[in-house]
């Protein structure tokens, strides 16, 4: 995983807030700050994990800086491209440089199209190769992914949830995209399944040069397969630093409590667990300050009323705390 | 020696189908003991929550138990009729289900929920049973019980409800508690909430408990002993010293490489080649064999023995006959 530092999307201070109906005339009452104002650059090559636990937005995040959601506020700058405004016209040429891959491939597949027509679609869309080319092209695809020629004439329904996997990657991949999101594409998966599609990432990203925003909440994944990591909370941003500092000095509570509570596989070794106290409040009204002081542990006054700056402690190592 | 609560030999379960009686389950024996934590660990269709339905007589309607015993106290819960089954259920075993949302019902109180076993199976009044739940709340951790008893599921968050779930699990003092993935559907930060509360309870009431997960990181926090499962059949079992650092099976090995370590940075992911087996596919010999990077000729012909490793440890693997030149097995086991 070579990593220039060469910056490919640009994330300025993007927020994204869905409207709470209510009430008989399904007035606005309230919004859900899914995602809250996230400033990142993505550099060419990497692996930008995306960590929090369940609600924090990290798929809103994903499905933001993919424009497949409208932004709220902020500004999206793809090599260079400010494309906040686009219209989608204009989005065309960037749509097919960006893909996602899903939890659930099976969902977004059709269950009456054979995999070699869905791998097709893309393609039509995309390029101009002729009908035998494009055979020729998913073909190539199926092998790329692990599958075999035979599967071409397969439906949805007939595949492992490892195989559907490696289905919508050759999909994500087919229009050679630089930019993928990935969405805990592998949490679905069985453990050994697990780490055949975590390979396949790696070895596509190796040979085709790939730039992953890898969003999961399993750190263990994390930690093998990323280069940074950005932890969420409530929709912000409370630590971002290169995956080995991250994880060998954790420095925000909230970071540190999130890594002391993974189950570790070793036996005998008892550790000192953080305990968090409470639940996490709701992302419709969040805490004033720092969003994570009403479950903090080392939280002083100063946190429930003022909101910490987002800052550098050591090289490529932010964080956003009061107290550290 | 603590004594046996519970001995499952030869259990077979299995289910219609239109080919014949497809065996989701096929002849597992072991044993838990009074206050021992027994894992059952397994990728998803191994036939984990098969097995614990098989003991708890809440098998699907098209499932079976088609051979084998499973003791209970001395009395044999495969041959009860159903209505002694729900006796046995109320008093002395009591499971957690894998779906929390599924497991509460949605339109009754958390209090009327809890309180029904209470009075149904210890036959205590509403009003007796009504303090006995706030109790049963306050031990499992939830703030404010008396409160929760007039709420409804929803108005919890996925941690509470299952605390609740746990709270009505224990309600009747049950001398055997069944956890099947209690914590998967839940983040981590919560997940190790519920850990810690299963085994401080677990101390506290001296209770046995099988806990069902495919979780290597949880078994390693929670369990006395494992059971690794392989399409239906218990092919690794041992304290769980011996199977995290001594595994046998090439199958428990590959589960344990399979899992990114987060304490080590260099960690060597590798994966098991190909996936569980369905229920219908025949397989000779060792049902691991077309996934085994050891198989040898014995292993597609004949179904492996179960060795003897230690005292407690067991494996049903070719690779532990005497004689065989364990090729690279050497390797694997040193990661
Ligand atoms: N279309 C929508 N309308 C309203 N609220 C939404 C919508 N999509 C997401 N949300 C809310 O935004 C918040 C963030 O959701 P999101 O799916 O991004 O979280 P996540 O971090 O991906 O969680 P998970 O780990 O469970 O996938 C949640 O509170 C969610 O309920
Ligand atoms: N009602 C049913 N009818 C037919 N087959 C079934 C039924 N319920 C389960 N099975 C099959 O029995 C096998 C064992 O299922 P079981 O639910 O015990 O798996 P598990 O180990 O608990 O998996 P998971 O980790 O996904 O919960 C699977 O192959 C499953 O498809
Ligand atoms: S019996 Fe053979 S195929 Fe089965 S696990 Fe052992 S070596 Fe592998
Ligand atoms: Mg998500
Ligand atoms: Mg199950």
């Amino acid at each position: 995983m070579a990593v220039d530092e060469q910056v490919l999307y640009s994330v300025k201070n993007v927020k994204k807030h869905f409207p709470v109906r209510g009430g008989i005339l399904q007035r606005v009452k309230n919004h859900v700050k899914a995602v809250d104002g996230i400033t990142l650059d993505i550099y060419k090559g990497e692996t930008l994990g995306v960590v929090g636990e369940s609600g924090c937005g990290k798929s809103t995040l994903g499905r933001t800086i993919l424009g497949l959601e409208s932004l709220t506020e902020g500004e999206l700058v793809f090599n260079g491209n400010n494309i906040s405004n686009y219209s989608s016209r204009q989005l065309k040429p960037f749509k097919k440089e960006m893909q996602m891959i899903f939890q659930d491939p099976y969902a977004s597949l059709n269950p009456k199209q054979r995999i070699g027509d869905a791998l097709e679609e893309a393609l039509i869309i995309h390029t101009n190769l002729s009908s035998l080319e494009r055979r020729e092209r998913v073909l190539q695809l199926l092998n790329e992914v692990g599958l075999k020629e035979e599967h071409y004439e397969r439906y949805p329904h007939e595949f492992s949830g490892g195989q559907r996997q490696r289905i919508g990657i050759a999909r994500a991949i087919s229009i050679n995209p630089s930019f993928i999101v990935c969405d805990e594409p592998v949490s679905a998966l069985d453990v050994s399944v697990q780490a055949q599609v975590i390979k396949l990432l790696r070895d596509l990203q190796e040979k085709h040069g790939l730039t992953y925003l890898f969003v999961s909440h399993d750190l263990g994944v994390v930690r093998h397969l990323c280069n940074r990591v950005l932890v969420m909370y409530l929709g912000q941003m409370v630590e971002l630093a290169p995956v080995h500092k991250l994880y060998e000095n954790p420095t925000h509570p909230y970071t540190e409590a999130l890594l002391s509570a993974i189950p570790r596989p070793t036996v005998g070794r008892k550790r000192e667990r953080i305990r968090l106290k409470g639940d996490l409040p709701s992302p419709s009204n969040p805490p004033t300050g720092c969003p994570f002081h009403t479950r903090c542990p080392i939280a002083q006054n100063k946190c429930s009323t003022e909101k910490p700056a987002w800052r550098e402690i050591d090289e490529g190592h932010f964080i956003a705390c009061h107290e550290r | 020696m603590k004594e046996t609560v519970l001995e499952v030999k030869d259990l077979v379960t299995t289910f219609k189908s239109a080919d014949g009686p497809l065996p989701a389950v096929r002849g597992a024996s072991f044993s838990v003991k009074k206050g021992e934590t027994l894992c059952i660990v397994g990728e998803s269709g191994c036939g984990k929550s098969i097995t614990a339905l098989s003991i708890m007589g809440l098998l699907p309607s098209n499932g079976m138990i088609a051979d084998g015993s499973i003791f209970f106290n001395q009395k044999n819960l495969a041959e009860m009729s159903p209505k002694q089954m729900q006796k046995v259920r109320g008093n002395d075993v009591s499971m957690i289900f894998q779906e929390p949302m599924t497991a509460l019902n949605p339109v009754f109180t958390v209090g009327f929920q809890i309180r029904e076993p209470l009075m149904i199976h210890l036959k205590l009044s509403k009003k007796q049973a009504h303090m006995r739940g706030i109790e049963l709340l306050k031990m499992v951790g939830i703030p404010s019980p008396v409160e929760r008893m007039n709420q409804f599921p929803h108005e919890l968050s996925g941690g509470m409800r299952q605390r609740v779930m746990i709270a009505i699990a224990l309600s009747c003092n049950p001398s055997l508690l069944i956890a099947d993935e209690p914590t998967t559907a839940l983040d981590v930060t919560i997940q190790a909430q519920i850990i810690d509360l299963l085994n401080d309870l677990k101390e506290q009431l001296d209770m046995s408990m099988i806990m069902i997960t495919h979780d290597m990181g949880v078994v390693a926090e929670i369990a006395d002993r494992v059971i690794v499962m392989y399409a239906g059949e218990i092919i690794e079992e041992g304290r769980v010293e011996e199977i995290y650092e001594n595994p046998q099976h090439p199958y428990t090995k590959g589960l344990l490489a399979s899992v990114p370590n987060v304490d080590d940075p260099e960690f060597d992911l590798k994966p098991i080649v190909g996936s569980m087996p369905m229920l219908n596919e025949q397989i000779s010999g060792c049902r691991f064999h077309p996934r085994c990077p050891f198989a040898f000729d014995k292993c597609m012909e004949k179904s492996p023995e179960t060795f003897q490793v230690t005292d407690k440890q067991n494996v049903r693997c070719w690779l532990q006959e005497e004689g065989v030149e364990q090729n690279g097995g050497r390797r694997a086991s040193s990661l």
